[in-house]
């Protein structure tokens, strides 16, 4: 009896310590200014929304948005239809080298950033992509796509090869198949995978911060880490911006938890 | 032939870059001296990096902050992965919290951490001192190794919840009737979790271990936003050492060595992983 109860408070404490920053940030960005420090306020006695007016005014936060909108947006257009193909054959078609090219997609998706800036900054200087949208979706590609082939894979195997073979046998070919028998078993995974693909390049950092050059083409992650303030930090500013930032990957967490974390453990434990 | 679009763009755009880098890495081009030219200089870049102590330094810092959140993050991962998973009611809402950090930009979290910890009245040290567990509290940001406490909060904040989740799927996949077993043979709650719980965890805990290690040692957004490497260089990890030499200081040659470097240390660790883990996911599907 006494168990149960403690573990009910660990568990109540640990959800606590997992929610409290997001609630104290979000406190924070509807207090003035002037009241950010030294007291301790719980529950905000009313709010202010100077902060939030002021990020998509005076920050033009309401850009970064839209660049982040569009980057994501596209990236993941271009993955999901293309990744499908390849994890489908990938899942199903028999060929010399295969596990070969799985581990090596697995390890694309493991590599770090910061190793491909350089040629990618070059790469995008000369084509004069930097500091554009293509500039953004191309290195995107290279973490988005290997991500969704991996994924894609796991959920085309999930799918119980009978039913195409059946198809099979009534003589549809391979491409008819995948339209008619596979894509509409798999679209639950093909979600998933569009809002794992989504989240990632909207969180996404270092490629932003790398090769873009102005508000105009920030991203939010970007266009918030770079606010600054004359003489301080801008803390309300910097919150609210947070706040806003955060806002579409929490709605995306609340729909789709259940696909989010299937998607999570596909990808990690069954392979 | 389906697979060939994909796997074209793959190769073109994922091994090309790291291929070029390498290529450059052996090359002087410094983008703010161009009457330097493009000049073949072989390992001389390397060379510089191994007698250069802020290189060391940093990979000192990152192989240490790897180190320390990864095991912080897979100890009360495991705790949280075993809480959630005795609980007979109300998963599906802490797993939403659970799933909630994971979720938010890393940007976001380190900022959000470093207003928590901002001295000397942030919220952090208004709390500390009113307790008087500490006396004066550090001006975290100002100090080269209290600075790293607040990164290494805030990067266990967001990841442990997701090694959690992790870890909660392959408990989820023990079989129950073992320890209905164990129990009848008089096997304590200890005994269970060593004998039963750890052995058969032991893939899923692999994978996240290597999944977080991986993602540590190229750390880079949240200390970017919390200490932006200082102070100093104290809190710099190797990813953003590279970043600087290639983005503030246009040494392409030079900072395309440190991030071949930040590639090889992460991919050798990778590829050990693959190969321990891999062979069983990869040919045929768990089910």
């Amino acid at each position: 009896m006494t168990w149960r109860v403690l573990r009910r408070c660990a568990i109540a404490s640990m959800v606590a310590a997992i929610l409290f920053p997001l609630y104290w940030a979000a406190v924070a960005s509807f207090t003035p200014e002037s009241q950010l420090f030294g007291q301790v306020d719980l529950v905000p006695a009313r709010l202010v929304f100077d902060h939030y007016r002021a990020v998509f005014t005076e920050r033009a936060l309401g850009t970064a948005v839209w660049n982040s909108l569009v980057v994501a947006g596209a990236t993941t257009l271009l993955c999901v239809p293309i990744g499908a193909m390849c994890a489908y054959a990938l899942a199903r078609l028999q060929f010399r080298g295969r596990t070969l090219v799985l581990a090596s997609v697995l390890a694309i998706s493991m590599f770090p950033q910061i190793s491909i800036v350089s040629p990618l900054y070059l790469l995008l200087r000369e084509l004069r992509l930097i500091d554009t949208y293509a500039g953004l979706v191309l290195p995107y590609l290279t973490f988005a796509m290997p991500l969704t082939i991996w994924l894609l894979v796991a959920f085309f195997r999930q799918i119980p090869r009978e039913l195409e073979e059946a198809a099979f046998m009534d003589g549809a070919s391979r491409v008819h198949t995948l339209a008619a028998v596979v894509l509409p078993l798999s679209w639950p995974g093909l979600a998933t995978t569009a809002i794992l693909t989504f989240l990632y390049c909207w969180n996404e950092f270092l490629f932003a911060l790398c090769f873009t050059l102005g508000p105009e083409r920030y991203t939010v992650p970007v266009a918030i880490a770079l606010f600054r303030g004359q003489y301080q930090v801008p803390w309300g500013q910097i919150l609210a911006g947070a706040l806003v930032a955060t806002l579409p990957v929490a709605v995306l967490v609340f729909i789709a938890q259940r696909r989010i974390v299937a998607g999570l453990t596909a990808g990690a434990i069954k392979g | 032939m389906m697979a060939l679009p994909a796997l074209g763009l793959i190769g073109v755009i994922a091994l090309g870059p790291v291929l070029w880098a390498m290529w450059e890495s052996l090359y002087l081009h410094d983008l703010r001296m161009p009457w330097l030219g493009h000049r073949f200089i072989g390992l001389q870049n390397y060379v510089e990096a191994f007698s250069d102590p802020r290189f060391w330094g940093a990979i000192g810092h990152t192989v240490v902050f790897a180190t320390v959140s990864v095991t912080l993050e897979l100890v009360f991962g495991l705790a949280l992965a075993i809480a959630v998973d005795s609980m007979r009611r109300g998963q599906g809402i802490v797993r939403t919290a659970m799933l909630l950090p994971w979720a938010v930009p890393t940007v976001v979290v380190g900022l959000v951490w470093r207003f928590i910890f901002e001295s000397p009245a942030g919220l952090m040290n208004t709390v500390l001192a009113g307790s008087r567990v500490i006396a004066s509290p550090p001006i975290w940001f100002a100090d080269p190794l209290a600075a790293w406490t607040p990164i290494i909060l805030a990067d266990a904040w967001k990841t442990t919840p997701f090694v959690a989740i992790l870890l909660l799927a392959g408990l989820q996949s023990i079989d129950r009737s073992l320890y209905e077993a164990a129990r009848i043979d008089g096997a304590g709650a200890w005994r269970q979790f060593t004998d039963i719980t750890l052995p058969l965890l032991m893939p899923a805990l692999l994978v996240a271990l290597v999944f977080r290690a991986v993602d540590a040692l190229r750390v880079f957004d949240v200390i970017y936003v919390m200490t932006g490497g200082g102070p100093g260089t104290a809190t710099e990890p190797i990813a953003m050492y590279a970043f600087s030499a290639l983005l503030e200081n246009l040494r392409f040659g030079y900072g395309s060595a440190l991030s071949v470097m930040v590639f090889v240390i992460t991919f050798l660790l990778a590829l050990v992983a693959i190969r321990r883990l891999g062979r069983r996911a990869l040919v045929e599907p768990v089910s």
